[in-house]
């Protein structure tokens, strides 16, 4: 079923009789995602709303990605979050997972730039959301609630976003011989300083990968700054190319089992000395992708935070979601979906 | 006039029993004499006041799961309270409510500048939670201008502001983890590293329900590494619609500076009055902060005069000292006590799409010849969020009412224009039955699912955020059920 309204698709929703899959690009399912019979969102497509001047971009969540991309690049701005594409991503999915790139450091994810939302309940209720405005705190923020909630609560029909200015300058440092737990100090020292990171991370054969954005001169000088705090922590390099977008490729790889592993950047060292070479961290370490034999679950000393298989056959989560929790999650969803409708998992 | 709800007469009938309960709960942190009680009437709405049932100040999450478990059972009505700041009558009690206070609930419990957090006990203020990590060279972000009174607590209730949110974001931005009490008495810890925990972002939508969906004791808040420095511009213009339309352009050129505060004529003029600051003759100004090193400050100013030059400015005025800087700034932060000099005010929080500045200025000037009173406007421009304020004569019979009813049609021009009512005070009582220009009702009854889910009784501060008529159903159904089996 692929609607073109969104009267249609809450119609359809009105009328179901079995559970029903959420699908835009399918670009991002977790194991156990998908099973059920597909409702596609691609068929509502269209930026609806697009001022620069105020920093907004309003769009029907089945539209590609790479659409909406390619229409703020066209006015010098982005999706300040930088969301992972892969081909076929919507920009409805980009927000049902809550999906963020290494400038979460700086700018947050996906919830933290959506202002507004337009979305369908289990019972094919129309229900709106936020605005367009950045600051907006009438009634409850249920457009925190919808980002990444993977489809379990309703169906996103349409989506305002803050955009973000592209910054005219951009300088990544590396330190190329660090392994990934060497990472994390040259990680940590550079986020604590005021040198306003755009990016932390690290990835094999790269080193730790740090990111300075802005206006040249200030981009140039703190540069330099930093390059002369980290040297006492290794070889310190101005990177010739871009390897930001390496991290959007991780964790999607189908042939491997990929943990994704959250925890405090502090207790990184100690959640890497019983994994495998990972394959990347991000966000200062707060976050390490790792590839596990198939089958297996990460050794993880006692941390806070969350492991969870993204890639792979079957659903895993370190640890168990605590009592509490799990009755709001399943106290939620019954109110917003009481004939279960849609489906979902932990 | 707001309406206030009638209190549940079986509570008031209980009461010397459940006062007698909560002493034996938590000895020596109740307070039930009527003299006492008298300071926690009303918040920063002081138009409006009622003095509680009881007050009950605990001192860690176990004596609050203690508190909500025992009023829950015996169905009684709790209201939180953070430091009483609320501008929107967030925290105002009704006379059949228990009000938890946090202001026992002061502790620093972690400070890890490796993880650039810190938890506190959510009855610290902001300002000491930036206090308390300034040796470190680290700062708390969100700086509403109560910071040096109001409660974290009451920050994430209400998901609050400040001044400098254009670059930095407001609470829900900054906000990482949360130690939250039920209405039941259920403790639960939400988020997690960078804010994020498996299933759906419960800390998203606490963060602002005014305190209707459970009482947070603890939070885990991002700290962010402290600027080399900052330095503000003042550029003053003949017509607020120019001022209006700098800032859009500014923000089109993609520079972002920490803050744009916008002041028009009136405010100019009573500030002046108020402390000197020595501001231009003008219709309006800007004032616009950036940060950095010495060379990052120079860059973006460059840029800002270059954009400023275009909208042919009365003045353009640099500061080239602490002093200076200190200067560009005093009026604006004096700007409400200065109005407060003028009379008693009415101060709106709407919020418009920055480029909607113009024609909503305009808007509210025809409204204030309309209603026959003084408008004043003060504001965060940068992100859109408006502060008019009314000025009206207390004292003068029927006076407040039309100060009133001329804010709610300067609202319904925001929420016209693609704006909304509040963009960081909250709804509380205040704007509650406005809630309805903004929202459908299906749009309202999504948002009170939500606190079915977290409070199925409605409990927790019932008579705010939803307006009376459509939350009715709801408060009413425990009215018909009072406290049987629990």
């Amino acid at each position: 079923m692929r609607p073109e309204t969104e009267a249609d698709l809450a119609q359809i929703i009105r009328e179901a009789r079995a559970p029903l899959s959420i699908t835009g690009g399918a670009t991002r399912r977790w194991p156990g995602e998908g099973a059920a019979a597909p409702l596609d969102t691609r068929g509502l497509t269209g930026i609806t709303l697009y001022e620069p001047e105020a920093l907004t971009l309003t769009v029907r969540a089945g539209t590609p990605l790479a659409v909406v991309e390619d229409t703020l690049r066209a006015e010098g701005q982005m999706l300040g979050f930088e969301p992972a594409g892969a081909p076929g991503s919507t920009i409805g999915g980009v927000a049902a997972t809550n999906a963020a790139g290494p400038r979460r450091l700086q700018l947050g994810a996906a919830r933290d730039a959506l202002l507004g939302i337009r979305m369908i309940d289990g019972e094919g209720n129309i229900i709106r959301n936020g605005g367009r405005v950045m600051k907006n705190v009438t009634g409850y923020d249920l457009v925190k609630l919808m980002a990444g909630s993977r489809g379990r609560l309703g169906v996103l029909t349409e989506l305002t976003f803050r955009t973000a200015p592209i910054p005219p300058a951009r300088v990544t440092l590396s330190l190329p011989d660090l392994d990934a737990a060497a990472a994390i100090p040259a990680l940590t020292l550079a986020l604590g300083g005021a040198w306003d990171v755009s990016g932390a991370a690290w990835l094999p054969g790269r080193g730790a990968l740090l990111r300075l954005e802005g206006l040249a001169g200030s981009v140039a000088e703190r540069a330099a700054s930093l390059s002369a705090r980290l040297a006492a922590l290794g070889r310190v390099e101005q990177a010739e190319d871009d390897p930001w977008p390496l991290l959007h490729a991780v964790g999607r790889d189908p042939a491997l089992e990929t943990w994704r592993i959250l925890c405090r950047p502090s207790q990184a060292p100690a959640i890497l000395a019983n994994l495998p070479q990972p394959l990347s961290l991000d966000w200062g370490g707060a976050l390490i992708h790792v590839a596990l034999p198939a089958g297996s679950a990460p050794d993880l000393p006692p941390f806070d935070g969350h492991a969870r298989r993204v890639t792979g056959a079957a659903p895993g989560l370190i640890p168990a979601t605590d009592p509490v929790t799990r009755r709001l999650n399943t106290e939620l969803r019954a109110r917003f979906d009481p004939r279960g409708i849609f489906e979902g998992c932990d | 006039m707001i309406q206030l709800p009638q209190p549940d007469p079986g509570v008031l009938s209980r009461r010397a029993a459940i006062v007698a309960a909560l002493n034996d709960a938590l000895p020596g942190a109740v307070i039930d004499d009527p003299a006492e009680t008298r300071a926690y009437e009303c918040d920063a709405l002081t138009a409006y006041r009622c003095p509680p049932l009881a007050v009950v100040l605990p001192r860690s999450t176990e004596e609050v799961s203690r508190l909500m478990r025992l009023c829950h059972d015996l169905r009684v009505p709790v209201v939180p309270r953070g430091a009483g700041t609320s501008l929107a009558g967030g925290s105002m009690p009704t006379e059949d409510a228990v009000v938890i206070g946090l202001s026992r609930m002061t502790e620093v419990l972690e400070i890890a500048p490796e993880d650039r957090m810190i938890r506190v006990q959510a009855g610290r203020t902001n300002l000491a939670v930036s206090g308390a990590v300034d040796h470190l060279g680290f700062f708390y972000a969100p700086d509403p201008s109560s910071q040096l009174a109001c409660a974290i607590g009451g920050n994430i209730a209400m998901n609050s502001g400040g001044a400098h949110c254009l670059k930095y974001g407001v609470t829900t931005n900054n906000l990482l983890g949360v130690t939250l009490v039920l209405m039941d008495g259920s403790v639960v810890e939400l988020g997690g590293p960078m804010g994020e925990a498996p299933g759906l972002d419960l800390l998203g939508v606490v963060c602002g329900s005014e305190g209707q969906l459970g009482i947070v004791t603890e939070a885990s808040l991002r700290i962010l590494p402290r600027p080399a420095g900052a330095r503000p511009v003042l550029v003053a213009f003949d017509a607020t619609e120019t001022a209006g339309a700098c800032v859009a352009a500014i923000i089109r050129a993609g520079v972002l500076p920490v803050a744009i505060e916008f002041m028009d004529r009136p405010c100019i003029l009573a500030t002046e009055a108020h402390c000197g600051a020595g501001y231009p003759d003008c219709e309006a100004l800007l004032i616009v902060e950036v940060e950095g090193t010495p060379t990052e400050i120079d860059e973006q100013l460059a840029l800002i005069r270059d954009i400023a030059l275009r909208f042919d400015p009365i003045e353009f005025r640099e500061s080239r000292s602490d002093d200076e800087a200190r200067r560009i700034w005093l009026g604006r932060k004096s700007a409400f006590g200065a109005m407060g000099s003028l009379g008693d005010y009415i101060c709106l929080d709407g919020t418009i799409p920055v480029n909607a500045l113009p024609q909503v200025l305009a808007g509210i000037t025809d409204l204030s010849r309309r209603y026959g009173l003084a408008v004043s406007n003060v504001f965060h421009a940068g992100d859109g969020n408006m502060h008019p304020l009314i000025i009206f004569d207390a004292n003068k019979p029927g006076d407040l009412d039309r100060a009133e009813a001329l804010g709610a049609d300067i609202l319904r021009l925001c929420v016209e224009m693609g704006g909304c009512l509040t963009g960081e005070h909250g709804v509380g009582i205040e704007k509650r039955d406005l809630m309805h220009v903004q929202f459908a009702a299906p749009d309202l009854e999504a948002q009170m699912r939500v606190k079915d889910a977290f409070d199925p009784h409605w409990l927790l501060n019932a008579a705010k955020v939803f307006p009376l008529d459509a939350s009715a159903p709801r408060r009413e159904r425990r009215l018909n059920r009072p406290a049987d089996a629990a």
